[in-house]
Parts: C-alpha cells; sequence; structure tokens
C-alpha cells in the first residue's frame, strides 16, 4: 500500500485561510451567510473556517451539521448499517446564503443528499459548495464553488483526509488500495 | 452496529446495545419532528401494511405518522372493514397481503404470540405493536425513550409500574426492557391484578402505594380496563382509586418530586387524578410525541437493513 502526502499541517492550515478568504471575497463579506458542514469532517472543516472568517471580517457566521444518512442513495444494500447522527442547524436556512462544506468531493452523491437534506429545511436564497479537496470522477452534474485543491486520482486510489479533531494530525494523503481492499465510493 | 433480529417482536432477549441503538436513533428522529417539513426519505419505495385486529387510535396514528415521515407507502387495516369479520384466519389474511408484495407489516391482535407467528409465516419484516396480554415493545421503548431524555440515563432510576400488570402487555414490555437497561423496576397493584411469581423478572412487589411513593422517580400508571371490575378482580372504581389512584395528595409524600407516565388512555381520577394528568410532572404528552420517533427508529432500523 502506497501512501503519498498531499498535505501537511501547514499548507492544510494556509489552503483553510485561502478558502476562507474566497468565501467573504466572493459572497462580499459575511451578511447572510452561513456555514453548513457535513458529518464528519465536514463539520470540522466548517468550524475552522468560521474561526478564520472571524478573523478576517471581525464578524463571525453560522455553522450548522448536516447529518445526510437519511438520504443516502446507498442507505440499503449495504452491509453494515450507517450510524444515523443527528443534524443541528439551529437557524432558519430560508433566505441564507449557504456554504455547504465537504472534505472530498468524489462521485457527488454526497452532495446531492446534502443539497435534498438542505432543501428539506427551508429555502435557502443561494447554496454554495466548499470542499478541500476534489478528486474528480464525478457521477452527477455537480461542481464546487471553492476548491482547496484539485487532485487528479485514479478510481483504484483513497483520499484520506486527516484532521487533529478526530486524527493524529492535518493532513491529506493519497493512498493505493488494491482491488480486495478497496473501500466503497461516499 | 444493526438490531440482531429482522422483526421487532417484543423486548424480551433483547440486548442493552440493541436496545441503546434504537434510544439513539430515535434522538435524530426527534429532531426531525421539530422541522417544518417533517418527512425525510429513507424507506421511499417500501410498503408498510398495519394490520390492526384490535382498535387503537394512537398506536395507530402514531405508526402511521412515523411510516408517512419515513416516506414509505401505507396501507392501514382494521378488523371491522375486512375479511377477518368473514372467517378468515390470520396466516391466510397475512400471506394474502403478503401476495400484493409488501415489505412491511406491522400488528395488534388481542392473541399473544400473533406477532411471533405472523413472522414465521411471512417474508416481510414484523413489528409487534400489541399481541394479546404479551408484549408491547414499541410502548417499552418510548417509556424508555422518556425517561432517559428526562433523567439522562436509566441505570438505576427507580421506576415503579402501578395497576393491572396482570393483564398489561406494557408492564412486560417495560419490564423486560428496563431491567436490561439497568433500571430497578418494582411493581404495585392490588393482589388479583399482579400475577403470581412476577418477581422472577427481577421485579420488586408493592401492594401499597404509600410503600413504593417514598423510593421511586418515576411511576407509569396503568389504565385500569373497567370491564376488569365485572369479572371481580377489584370491588369498585372507587375502592380502586382510594387504594391504587395516582394523586397529588399521595405523591405529595415523596421526598422529591415524581415523574408521572401514563400510557393512554387515561380514566381520569380513576388510576390517576386529572390535576396529576396535567401537572408538570407529568410527561404523558411527551410520550405520545416520543412514540412517533421511537417507531420511526424501529422502521428505519428494521426497513433499512437487509
Amino acid at each position: 500500500m502506497r501512501k503519498n502526502k498531499i498535505l501537511d499541517a501547514e499548507s492544510f492550515r494556509r489552503t483553510i485561510n485561502r478558502l476562507a478568504h474566497e468565501v467573504v471575497e466572493r459572497n462580499k463579506g459575511t451578511e447572510n451567510l452561513a456555514l453548513v458542514g457535513i458529518r464528519t469532517r465536514g463539520e470540522f472543516l466548517a468550524q475552522r473556517l468560521e474561526k478564520k472568517i472571524q478573523e478576517i471580517e471581525g464578524k463571525g457566521v453560522q455553522v450548522g451539521i448536516l447529518d445526510i444518512t437519511l438520504y443516502r442513495d446507498d442507505l440499503r444494500g449495504r452491509l453494515d448499517q450507517p450510524q444515523l447522527k443527528s443534524t443541528e442547524i439551529l437557524f432558519d436556512v430560508t433566505g441564507k446564503i449557504i456554504v455547504l462544506v465537504d472534505d472530498v468531493l468524489f462521485t457527488g452523491r454526497t452532495i446531492r443528499a446534502a443539497l435534498n437534506a438542505l432543501t428539506d429545511l427551508g429555502r435557502p436564497a443561494l447554496i454554495e459548495l466548499l470542499v478541500l479537496i476534489d478528486r474528480g470522477h464525478r457521477e452527477l452534474p455537480i461542481k464546487a464553488d471553492f476548491i482547496g485543491k484539485s487532485l487528479p486520482t485514479s478510481l483504484k486510489q483513497q483520499v484520506k483526509v486527516m484532521m487533529t479533531e478526530t486524527d493524529p494530525e492535518d493532513g491529506v494523503y493519497l493512498v493505493d488500495v488494491d482491488e480486495e481492499g478497496k473501500e466503497m465510493r461516499s | 452496529m444493526k438490531l440482531k433480529s429482522r422483526h421487532l417482536l417484543g423486548l424480551d432477549g433483547m440486548s442493552k446495545e440493541e436496545i441503546a441503538l434504537i434510544l439513539d436513533t430515535a434522538v435524530s428522529f426527534r429532531e426531525i419532528l421539530d422541522r417544518p417539513i417533517k418527512k425525510v426519505p429513507p424507506l421511499q419505495g417500501k410498503t408498510v401494511v398495519n394490520l390492526f385486529f384490535e382498535s387503537s387510535t394512537r398506536t395507530r396514528i402514531s405508526f402511521e405518522l412515523a411510516e408517512r415521515r419515513l416516506s414509505a407507502d401505507v396501507v392501514s387495516f382494521s378488523t371491522a372493514a375486512s375479511s377477518v369479520s368473514k372467517g378468515e384466519t390470520l396466516k391466510d389474511t397475512a400471506r394474502n397481503i403478503e401476495a400484493m408484495k409488501i415489505d412491511m407489516v406491522v400488528i395488534r391482535h388481542p392473541a399473544a404470540g400473533s406477532a411471533h407467528f405472523l413472522s414465521r409465516v411471512v417474508d416481510a419484516n414484523v413489528i409487534n405493536a400489541g399481541d394479546g396480554g404479551h408484549e408491547h415493545p414499541t410502548q417499552g421503548l418510548l417509556d424508555m425513550y422518556t425517561i432517559w431524555q428526562k433523567f439522562g440515563s436509566l441505570d438505576g432510576l427507580r421506576v415503579c409500574m402501578v395497576g393491572d400488570i396482570t393483564h398489561s402487555r406494557v408492564a412486560r414490555s417495560n419490564i423486560y426492557g428496563l431491567t436490561t437497561m439497568g433500571a430497578e423496576v418494582s411493581v404495585c397493584g392490588p393482589n388479583t391484578l399482579i400475577p403470581r411469581e412476577i418477581e422472577k423478572l427481577g421485579v420488586k412487589v408493592f401492594h401499597r402505594l404509600e410503600d413504593v411513593i417514598p423510593r421511586v422517580d418515576v411511576l407509569n400508571v396503568l389504565r385500569i380496563q373497567l370491564e376488569r371490575q365485572k369479572s371481580g378482580l377489584f370491588p369498585s372504581l372507587r375502592e380502586y382509586h382510594r387504594f391504587f389512584g395516582v394523586t397529588k395528595e399521595k405523591v405529595a409524600k415523596a421526598p422529591k418530586p415524581i415523574t408521572i407516565m401514563h400510557p393512554g388512555p387515561i380514566n381520569r381520577d380513576v388510576e390517576l387524578s386529572a390535576d396529576l394528568a396535567d401537572s408538570e410532572h407529568s410527561v404523558i404528552l411527551q410520550q405520545v410525541t416520543n412514540g412517533v420517533a421511537i417507531r420511526m427508529a424501529v422502521l428505519y432500523l428494521l426497513g433499512t437493513s437487509n
């Protein structure tokens, strides 16, 4: 199994800084803006972006957490049942500019589920997509507005995002996995 | 983690981990009930049949709402308007309905063991919504969820079921579930309405409310079936109320406020005084709301596992 480091802790931090600047630039400040992170690492990314935006603008934005388990298109037919966690969005999404945050953009199916979950909560004025890594191989017509790093990958590879909230370090790895050990696309 | 069985027939024999999984899953569904759009898609394309061979308002509406909120297609059926009145057996009714390609069956039936029987004759997932005097697992789960929500834990909590224990499937499901989760369970009622050897299920028996009230956190008051009086199990409703009716005056003797529960429908001022049922210590309406969340959790866990 080969493992390539794509981002180390320093470049991870710089990438988040840049993304935070891009978000406030594109949306001309923080007015009406809210971040919604997709569990689990999207949630941590959203919280870090919020901290950075607070530093840049002197004003915070609201952060919500989205659990998309109930909206997955592969809910049936998986061997182990995914653990259902709760969605914690304590503000009204209607009329807001929502930046949807996830760690890796791959097939686009997670984002499709997240869009359905989000629009069931209300009618945002605008939804933008922010991802740390875009690894290609889309199966749905979905495109990110803010990208930390575009990473050409093969289907045999796996992108591992590590964040100190749950992992020992901050970093992104590209891992070669053989056919047998191939992880499910998510 | 998933449930071991494809069916929910009772809480007897269910592990602590399985019960905890259902309660944890219900937390997510409870949150959905507070949203403006209370519908999520996980059971899209699944068909659920509610077979009610016994009258029920609350449980049936609760199941139907839970099913619809998970986007399942729902067919409900009650005995009065069915071919059961033409003498069809349970097995034939169930197999005929299954032949119409359904995925899950919720059954309420006056005979104990009917849900188990059904699970042997059909391929669909079977959920027991009350089988005679045996079990009513979703009621037991929603009672546990309500206590857990209020106290944060079930371990070591002191819960007493008051009333007609002999004929109560609610009591049995509560006893199985609560003892598994580490609660200290007792029962209280007249001798004629407490089954012999109930101690073997791990509960303490009391015959005087005065003895129980100082040593419990929760009183789960059961409905007294008015027809039991006719069979001579207690002399009169007034006498029952005097000795076993839970009232404000009686619970006032407790060192700290006791949480009051009731599975409904209440006979006001018989088993439970009206003022206590409407008091701040009553969680009866929370039980009803939580019932929908618990049933969504059970339907979700059974309906999405293969």
